[in-house]
């Protein structure tokens, strides 16, 4: 199981692969759509990368609801331990 | 506002072509006569019947930023290269707005692709079939819809008088240029981003062309494989890039001092009515298309200098093209320098009309009319005066030249270019 700091670092090389931000800017603060460059369609490629990378679901209503890098890093941390 | 007849310049150009990563290198591997055809090396292609093509000289992830790139299918790639190079060289520093030097609600954006985002539809459809729903890119549709060269290079620039993509296959990239034309002479836009792109190097249109008979199968000789007019030649050798201008009317262009390439004197579209993908044998179709350039603008045969030939090094077509000619035009074609520069690039479908539409602007420009490369022994059924292996000199004055572009469906568009005295 992933602590929050490796899935923040594995969310920051997906970031980083899909929208070309920096590693060392994806933070738990950062907004994926108005500070990582990632749209709603570059969200999904985020999110399956995710699952793959953390071996956990995420439904699609689900994906709104994660606003930031911090968001996404609680629910891969809470579905891991489901 | 009401309708206008403005006159509309070329201020700027830009093309990633087989032959070159930009319209300069481009240029001049046309005057050197260089095939940019080469042997197909992936391995998907060992087993085709065809295995030659015109691949892009630069490879488009050299040039564009990754995560743009993964985002564009190749042919918005290709688009999004010529553009950005034809925005900057007709002088604008940044997209509309921006540059003061433009108004985003005055600029539009037509470009055209023949067969659109074909290799993201396959791709994706393998990713599908192999890795399954979760793993198609969310970005299939918008990668592939026809329109996506067009609104990316739209988004690109701030154009916001109005984007387009018309379809016509192989004319395809010339009929966009038209319609960019008619946007400045109606007097919807001041400028105009237009051209053709293509990228349709892939196994399935290899294959599906290849099975109408369409493609050259000389394998063994690349270079050689691409020869309109030549006796010997079986068929278009498949290209892949794009070309693209910056129209602008004559009043936009001084005001801001730009350099005028030439002036776009009109265009004459008609259609064959004919046969899905067959050329009508007598050119009449094609001899409508001309009569129309003649009669909806102020061209004179006796200033056209040279024509750059659709040609594509099909037996039929290559020869109803130069009937029609001395169908329109008589005695005055043995005053046209023709050249066939898909002897070097290949065929680019619906980027084709925008990368000779770049070549003809720079023959008036430089006067020199590309040669057409492997013309060994002409068919003597191409009656006309056929630039061969070395550049020909074009005259002094004020000079015109014709752009033919004719696709699948039996559609026939001529543009017409005049040199320009600013």
């Amino acid at each position: 199981m992933a602590t929050q700091e490796e899935i923040v670092a594995g969310l920051a090389d997906i970031v980083n692969e899909i929208a070309g931000i920096p590693t060392e800017d994806v933070k738990l603060d950062k907004s994926f759509t108005d500070d990582l460059d990632v749209d709603s369609l570059s969200m999904v490629e985020v999110v399956v990368a995710a699952e793959e990378q953390f071996g956990v679901k995420i439904p699609d209503d689900d994906v709104k609801n994660l606003k930031t890098v911090g968001d996404a890093a609680d629910y891969i941390l809470k579905a891991q331990q489901a | 506002m009401s309708p206008t007849n403005r006159t509309v310049v070329v201020t700027g150009i830009g093309a990633t072509t087989p032959l070159g990563g930009d319209s300069a290198s481009t240029w001049e591997a046309l005057l050197a006569g260089r095939s940019g055809v080469r042997p197909l090396e992936q391995d998907w292609a060992a087993e085709l019947p065809v295995r030659i093509a015109a691949q892009i000289a630069v490879e488009p992830g050299e040039i564009l930023p990754r995560p743009l790139a993964r985002k564009l299918d190749r042919s918005a790639q290709f688009a999004l290269i010529a553009a950005r190079e034809a925005w900057a060289d007709a002088g604008f520093t940044a997209k509309a707005g921006d540059d003061p030097a433009v108004d985003p609600d005055r600029l539009g954006a037509v470009v055209a692709s023949g067969i659109g985002g074909v290799t993201t539809l396959l791709g994706q459809y393998d990713v599908l079939k192999e890795q399954g729903v979760r793993k198609v890119s969310p970005h299939t549709v918008p990668m592939l819809m026809p329109n996506s060269p067009s609104a990316n290079v739209g988004i690109d620039i701030n154009a916001r008088a109005g984007v387009h993509t018309p379809v016509s296959a192989c004319a395809s990239g010339a009929e966009a240029i038209g319609y960019a034309v008619e946007m400045i002479r109606t007097g919807r836009a001041d400028v105009v981003v237009a051209g053709g792109t293509e990228a349709a190097i892939h196994p399935l249109p290899i294959v599906a062309f290849g099975n109408m008979m369409a493609m050259s199968k000389n394998n063994d000789n690349p270079q050689g494989a691409s020869r309109p007019y030549d006796a010997g030649r079986d068929g278009f050798v498949l290209g892949e890039g794009a070309g693209v201008v910056v129209l602008e009317s004559v009043e936009h262009a001084r005001a801001r001092g730009a350099r005028v390439y030439a002036e776009v004197v009109g265009q004459g579209i008609s259609a064959d009515a004919h046969h899905i993908t067959q050329p009508e044998p007598t050119g009449r179709g094609i001899a409508a298309a001309l009569q129309h350039l003649l009669d909806g603008s102020d061209l004179k045969p006796a200033e056209i200098v040279h024509v750059n030939a659709h040609a594509t090094s099909t037996p039929q077509g290559d020869v109803a093209e130069i009937k029609a000619l001395r169908a329109v035009f008589g005695d005055d074609v043995d005053h046209m320098a023709i050249s066939a520069t898909k002897s070097m690039t290949g065929h680019l479908l619906g980027g084709a009309g925008g990368i000779e539409t770049v070549a003809s602007v720079l023959a008036l420009y430089h006067r020199l009319a590309p040669p057409t490369i492997n013309l060994v022994e002409r068919d003597p059924e191409a009656d006309a005066d056929i630039v061969g292996d070395k550049p020909r000199p074009l005259p002094e004055g004020t000079i015109a030249a014709l752009n033919d572009s004719f696709g699948f469906g039996g559609h026939n568009v001529v543009l017409a270019l005049r040199s320009f005295e600013s």
